[in-house]
């Protein structure tokens, strides 16, 4: 193994399980257990859990935290309650995406930012540097956290067998709840992820997730990869930073405008993506559908009947849940309407398809 | 451990040869099929397209990735076993069982370069 990887607090439950590891963002990370396809339904039809240790959690704090909060951030928290969670982007002043997150706000004062593993020092120091002249503190504590994603229909019983508290089923989408642990350490959860189910998302110290992993794996709760991870969020129309969303593909472009608070007075990116949402983009992230099981792969070209080039493929998968070859793709804005005819050029062949929503698959959130 | 077959021969590309006379039979090894994961579209090529030995005759794709298939043997191909359209987890349920072509071979001198179930089981290691 690579010297320089990282590894989750889950490391070694991940090799006795016999998992199937590959570097991700730095990590040493399971990329499956049993299988995608079977990992994959569990979550859909039953209880799945994911490692996503990885992930990053920032805390802002001081006098500023909620005016700094807002500023570099493209939702809105003014109006968040304690307890409340909001998705949004950190944006570049052109509109570029530093990183997609959950903004968590605090019972007591201050946020938690929870930001992709791949983008944790970049994020930080971007933080850092916009907080001259902001009476904030920025608190990388990343690896002072474990975390587990318990999702699926079933993980909200399986939550309340965890953690003996059949107060966790009121937990509202998008909130989260503070509790302690034996020892006085923190746990958060969280209704919240990244499958398009019902589901939670659990922060404890490295210790509890691990104690917390043992007991879900003993109740028969089953270990998802990273695998998973991504077909399961593609198929809800969710983006992956890096493929839909970068410094060259703004929320704007991305159909994530909704994410973007223009009626606030100011945020990074605010001026730029407001153009661009009253000028219209050159390119956007659209949903394909491929009339063949062949499948469209990121970095495919996309193309019009007669051969040109109008964009690529992102992120494409013979979808499991739904039997369909999909993919995201960003193209030109003249080709982008649902209903386009598009062809996607995979090896040697070209496939004829049609622009659909990207929302493949009807997502099952408790609200 | 991966299943390997004696009398076999193995290209360093993973697939496998049964030769009958001068067809060769061809598929992927249980090694290959395993380190994919779960097949879920086999790319065939049609009947009666000539290959070349090292030329890409079509692909495997699992979840999450395409894997290339390379014709161990140059020649015309005879026979496509389209079963595997509707059913490509055969490959993965049995590797040496879901032939993927079958190939008319025009140097049967090409399977020289090809190794015996031995040399491919330390490459496998």
């Amino acid at each position: 193994m690579d010297q320089l990887l990282k590894t989750t607090c889950l490391h070694d439950e991940h090799l006795a399980l016999g998992a199937k590891m590959s570097p991700f963002a730095g990590f040493d990370m399971p990329i499956q257990y049993s299988g995608i396809i079977q990992e994959h339904n569990a979550v859909r039809q039953a209880v799945g859990m994911f490692d996503v240790s990885h992930m990053g959690e920032v805390f802002v704090d001081g006098p500023d935290a909620q005016a700094f909060v807002n500023h570099i951030f493209t939702n809105d928290v003014r109006d968040l309650a304690p307890g409340g969670i909001l998705y949004g982007m950190m944006c570049y002043p052109d509109g570029g995406v530093v990183d997609d997150l959950l903004v968590y706000k605090e019972f007591e004062a201050g946020y938690l930012l929870v930001v992709n593993a791949a983008n944790v020092e970049k994020d930080y120091k971007w933080m850092l540097e916009q907080s001259e002249g902001w009476q904030v503190e920025i608190f990388d504590d990343s690896d002072s956290w474990g975390q587990i994603a318990l999702q699926g229909p079933g993980a909200e019983d399986e939550l309340v067998k965890l953690m003996g508290l059949e107060e966790l089923r009121e937990l509202e989408f998008y909130t989260f709840y503070d509790l302690e642990d034996e020892e006085g350490g923190r746990v958060i959860v969280s209704r919240t992820g990244y499958t398009g189910e019902d589901g939670f998302e659990i922060y404890a110290s490295p210790d509890n997730i691990r104690d917390i992993w043992a007991a879900l794996l003993e109740d028969g709760v089953v270990p998802c990869g990273l695998g998973c991870r991504d077909t399961l969020r593609f198929e809800a129309g969710l983006p992956l930073y890096g493929d839909e969303l970068s410094p060259e593909i703004s929320p704007v472009m991305a159909g994530l405008s909704m994410f973007c608070k223009f009626d606030k007075p100011e945020f990074i990116g605010k001026e730029a993506l407001e153009k661009q949402k009253a000028e219209g983009v050159a390119r956007k992230i659209v949903g394909i559908e491929i009339f063949d099981n062949a499948i469209p792969r990121a970095g495919y070209p996309v193309e019009l009947e007669d051969g040109t080039q109008v964009g690529v493929v992102t992120t494409g998968y013979h979808s499991i849940s739904l039997d369909k070859s999909i993919c995201f793709a960003l193209v030109d804005s003249a080709h982008a309407a649902l209903g386009t005819p598009l062809f996607v050029r995979i090896r040697k062949r070209v496939f004829p398809g049609q622009v659909i929503k990207k929302r493949f698959y009807k997502t099952n959130y408790k609200k | 451990m991966s299943k390997i077959i004696e009398g076999l021969l193995y290209s360093e590309s993973h697939e496998w040869v049964k030769v009958e006379g001068d067809l060769a039979i061809i598929g992927v090894s249980d090694f290959a099929q395993a380190e994919m994961g779960d097949i879920t579209y086999v790319d065939l090529p049609s009947e009666g397209d000539e290959v070349a030995a090292g030329e890409e005759f079509g692909a495997l794709e699992s979840v999450k990735a395409s894997s290339e298939l390379y014709s161990p043997v140059s020649g015309t191909i005879e026979a496509v076993n389209e079963e595997l359209e509707a059913a490509p987890e055969k490959v993965n349920e049995d590797a040496f069982g879901a032939w993927i072509i079958k190939v008319r071979m025009s140097d049967p001198s090409e399977l020289e370069a090809l190794m015996d179930a031995a040399a491919y089981a330390k490459i496998t290691e």
